[in-house]
């Protein structure tokens, strides 16, 4: 993975949008490219026979080959201007192997034949023979049965990719005009479509061809106050799905209407845009708010963040293990508290789980990166720590017989690791609608959207906002705040999690370009849950004037 | 194969050119070769090197253009791009911000290569590694880092003559130090053109001795404190601001240099007045490209002077439209401070909070540059000028606007990542919460 492959979305005019850099890779081809099928199942069968035969020949005693094909749409817009469209492709093998003990890695781009796959496989060979000098222990691999010629398809209904690119810029400048028309001084937004096909073997006996989809619409609204020189901002309520363009499809069922609209499974970017630039203006007169403890109503467009950040990365067991400790950080969910059987990670309310299966989620596959079948398993059972997401190189050490399938790699060229699954938050099982849970509230804070977020390397602390802060007094929505972010501790703010609204209000939120590693990989992940509520949260006002 | 010189890539860029059947054409050409290796629980756990070549090509038909990218140099391949980007720019949607391609320019010459760098090897990492590792190992600590190495050339050129070319070398390090226990912690980061300046020993040292003087902090009550930021976090809040400094914004009334009622804030006093910060290729300490991406030519730029913005990031299309000079957005920059060492600065501070870094800073509101944060691996508490106790974590609600009018003192410059920094010494910073992590 080189620098230059990089195109950073700052460079796009995203500037306004608050997104962090985001990587891409590969090189720009014709939009007609990223239809064409790329190489055939059984060529690929070919290649990966070739390193995996080769791989062995010079001692290794596992290989594992990944013929990836990544494609990238982004459609990139401002006001009435298409600012930028870019179409990537990215093809190549990367073969990894145990020898003397040690993992090797080593890819091959545009690896078309059977000599350049077995050539990366000798390589890969040849490091983890010279990286085995420095090795403490040697690799221990959790076994794996074989599951032949297998294929899995993510179930979209319309592949982005087949959508003519007029049709995206109109969608775009559509929604740019209707935020323009209602009172928005700027707008930009944006369409992230990304198609996966690869293919996975292995010397267990697997042969796994995979094609995966995801597709994110997003924008930014901004309204500027002419008389204070103020500017407030709206985020799409949108979320990164693992669909195809259905997602933009709109379908009253998937609306959940209320102080605004939020959506499930079919995204109203129109609608969403249009009440986005009334919000702004409603956001610069709202008041700011007065510092203290609240009780928080957190929406799933806005709690699948916190999920994210307070307890899929503490669960994961690299980070636990110290693999990560110079760059993401170690985390406080120490080994000693799973082993304890007691650790009140949450009230008993709190039931979290990690699941590679959930139709329509970012992390859904039919088999990971190291060839393990997906599956769902639980984190935090009523409350009490229970497990952690690990692989097949670090399940015996929490006692496991076999991997939990949360393995993965963003290219075909950076070696697979631990990741993150779809971690959610169960819904809760007694009825309960977020109008019912919002009546018993005294003094509270409604919060949609994501917004600023920061926690510590161990994840203990954290401060987070979002895109609409609605104040409650004494059972009633008594309007719109500004200036507000909470700050927590993972375990007190799970702790003072009292009611979770029922599967009806279920959604996934998520994020695109989860950070991770050094050289650092993206993943995206999803995270569900319904609207929650936590008592007595400490809320910072984050006015300034400079 | 992967670093070509100036005229091996002039000469397959005029090749491309001359293929041209576009208004115009623009042609760029990159390569490099890159090295890791990572280490965790005082073991290696990947390392890797890797080259690459590309060919970019961006055909122009009035204000439509299109890209297309080869890593294939015989001839017949380069002419297939060159048709593959005329064919994608006339399909393209106009682009009315469309700015016409730069003639022949000319450019400061600055030292980014060095061949120490460029030689690195498999051996040279497993070595760093090994220093960092083996003494930690002696002292019962982890250690957990990460060395990368690359060597690269940048060339462009285009149909109206301009020519551009630079080759450049870069080693970043960095390492976090654990006590066994998990209670300590200590870290570093270095980054050189040249590698003949990394020292990966005496580097290790220094979050060795922070690992071990932080294990057992106190907890101070959050609140406003005098704080000295070593350079490390410094730099994180100030690179925030000099990336906020994008003219468009300001002039569109959304950024923290809009003024109320339309218009920027530049020419105003809005930082202590011993604030200068400018930009300069030539540096010898970190030397960057002599032209930007665009190829637009990077001079001696002052952004602040004396706490007073001078200067704005603008883009060729909002320059234009404003009438103004075309600045582009700087490479690195440089902050002037004073002479006092990071010991003096602690010595003349009679309570305060020294703070190694910051961990996962987020904007938090765009119009003051708010930023939130964590202090990480090494904060301490300072009394009557000496390091008393190691504390625990903060998070920080601060903004550097802020931040630069409540400054006390400035320390000596020093790298970090290709920019100079010196520690700084600030009142009243902000922290509004306390962290358990280590």
């Amino acid at each position: 993975m080189k620098r230059r492959d990089f195109m950073q979305l700052s460079g796009m005019g995203l500037g306004a949008m608050m997104l962090p850099n985001i990587p891409v890779m590969g090189h720009s081809v014709a939009p007609e490219a990223l239809l064409d099928g790329g190489v055939d199942v059984a060529v690929k069968k070919r290649l990966a026979d070739a390193a995996l035969n080769a791989a062995k020949s010079k001692g290794a005693t596992y290989t594992d080959v990944r013929i990836g094909r990544y494609l990238n749409q982004f459609v990139v817009t401002r006001e009435d201007k298409v600012q930028n469209i870019v179409n990537t492709e990215s093809y190549g093998v990367g073969v990894r192997v145990i020898a003397n003990g040690c993992w090797g890695f080593a890819a091959i781009v545009d690896a078309k034949t059977e000599a350049d796959t077995a050539r990366a496989a000798e390589e890969a060979v040849a490091i983890a023979k010279a990286n085995a000098r420095l090795m403490k222990q040697p690799v221990q691999l959790a076994p794996q049965k074989g599951y032949g010629e297998v294929s899995w398809k993510a179930p979209i209904q319309r592949n982005a990719f087949e959508v003519p690119i007029q049709e995206k810029v109109d969608l775009l400048l559509g929604v740019n005009d209707a935020a323009l028309k209602n009172g928005a001084n700027y707008v930009n937004s944006v369409l992230f479509m990304v198609n996966e096909q690869k293919y996975f073997a292995s010397t267990d006996g697997s042969y796994i061809d995979q094609d995966i989809h995801r597709i994110w619409p997003i924008f930014a609204v901004t309204t500027i106050d002419p008389k204070t020189g103020k500017f407030e901002t709206r985020q799409a309520l949108s979320a990164p799905v693992g669909m195809g363009y259905e997602y933009l499809q709109t379908n009253p069922k998937d609306k959940i209407t209320g102080i605004t609209t939020r959506y499930n499974k079919g995204y109203d970017m129109l609608e969403d845009v249009i009440a986005a630039a009334k919000q702004t203006k409603e956001k610069l007169a709202a008041k700011s708010v007065e510092a203290g403890k609240y009780d928080l109503i957190l929406d799933p467009s806005h709690l699948w963040l916190t999920i994210h950040e307070s307890v899929g990365h503490p669960l994961e067991l690299d980070r636990v293990l110290g693999y990560e400790a110079n760059f993401a950080g170690t985390s406080f969910a120490t080994l000693d508290k799973w082993q304890s059987k007691n650790f009140n990670y949450g009230s008993k309310e709190v039931n979290l789980f990690a699941d590679k299966t959930q139709v329509g989620s970012l992390g859904a596959v039919g088999w990971d990166d190291e060839g393990v079948q997906t599956k769902k398993w639980d984190l935090v059972k009523d409350g009490t720590l229970v497990n952690y997401q690990a692989i097949r190189d670090q399940v015996h050490i929490i006692g496991e017989k076999e991997s939990q399938g949360c393995c993965y790699a963003d290219s075909w060229g950076t070696v697979q690791f631990q990741r993150m699954a779809n971690v959610s938050l169960a819904a809760g099982k007694t009825p309960l609608s977020v109008s019912e849970m919002i009546k018993d509230v005294k003094k509270g804070i409604y919060i949609i959207g994501d917004g600023s977020f920061s926690i510590d390397q161990q994840r203990y602390n954290f401060q987070f906002g979002g895109q609409l802060y609605y104040e409650i007094k004494d059972g009633q929505i008594a309007g719109m705040l500004k200036d507000v972010a909470y700050q927590s501790n993972t375990q007190e703010f799970w702790n003072s999690c009292v009611k979770v609204c029922d599967e009806r209000d279920y959604r996934l939120g998520g994020s695109f370009f989860d950070g991770k590693g050094q050289p650092q990989q993206v993943s995206a992940v999803s995270h569900g849950s319904a609207t929650a509520r936590f008592n007595g949260v400490n809320v910072i006002n984050t006015a300034r004037k400079i | 194969m992967a670093i070509l010189t100036k005229e091996e890539a002039k000469k397959i860029i005029d090749k491309v050119l001359a293929f041209s059947k576009a208004d115009e054409m623009s042609v760029s050409l990159t390569g490099s070769r890159t090295g890791n290796i990572r280490y965790a629980r005082n073991s290696v756990s990947t390392s890797g090197e890797s080259y690459d070549l590309a060919l970019a090509v961006t055909a122009v038909f009035g204000k439509r253009s299109g890209t297309s990218t080869i890593n294939e140099f015989d001839d017949k391949s380069l002419e297939k791009t060159v048709r593959r980007a005329e064919e994608i720019a006339k399909l393209a949607p106009e682009n009315p911000e469309y700015m016409p391609m730069l003639g022949p320019q000319t450019y400061l010459e600055s030292n980014t290569f060095a061949q120490s760098t460029a030689n690195i090897d498999p051996d040279y990492r497993a070595k760093v590694a090994f220093d960092s590792i083996d003494p930690c190992k002696k002292k019962n600590l982890t250690a957990a880092g990460y060395l990368e190495d690359t060597t690269e050339f940048v060339a462009m050129g285009n149909s109206k003559g301009l020519f551009a070319y630079n080759k450049s070398t870069s080693v970043d390090f960095s390492v976090t130090v654990r006590s066994a226990d998990g209670t300590g912690s200590g870290y570093v980061a270095r980054d050189f053109n040249d590698s003949a300046k990394l020292n990966a020993k005496v580097s290790t040292e220094i979050a060795m001795q922070k690992a071990m003087a932080s294990v057992s902090a106190k907890a101070l009550e959050p609140g406003k404190y005098t704080v000295i930021l070593e350079p490390t976090a410094a730099l994180d809040l100030i690179q925030n601001m000099m990336r906020s400094i994008d003219a468009r914004s300001a002039d569109e009334g959304r950024s923290f240099m809009s003024k109320k009622g339309g218009g920027t804030r530049l020419g105003e006093k809005l930082l202590d007045e011993r604030v200068n910060i400018y930009s300069d290729p030539t540096n010898p300490d970190a030397p960057n490209a002599g032209f930007s991406m665009d190829g637009r030519p990077q001079g001696k730029t002052t952004w602040i002077e004396n706490g007073v913005f001078k200067n704005l990031a603008y883009t060729r299309y909002w320059a234009q439209k404003q009438g103004v000079k075309a600045v582009p957005p700087p490479g690195g920059f440089i902050m002037q401070g004073g002479r006092q060492s990071l010991e003096e600065l602690i010595k003349s501070t009679e309570k305060g909070i020294l703070v190694t870094r910051f961990w996962y800073i987020r904007a938090v509101d765009p119009q003051t540059l708010l930023y939130t944060g964590l202090t990480r691996d090494g904060t301490f508490y300072i009394e009557n000028g000496k390091i008393k106790y190691p504390v625990k974590n903060f998070r920080f609600n601060e903004s550097p606007v802020i931040m630069l009018n409540n400054l006390e003192a400035m320390g000596v410059p020093t790298r970090v990542r290709g920019n100079m920094i010196p520690p700084l010494k600030i009142r009243d910073f902000t922290f509004t919460s306390l962290s358990d992590a280590v």
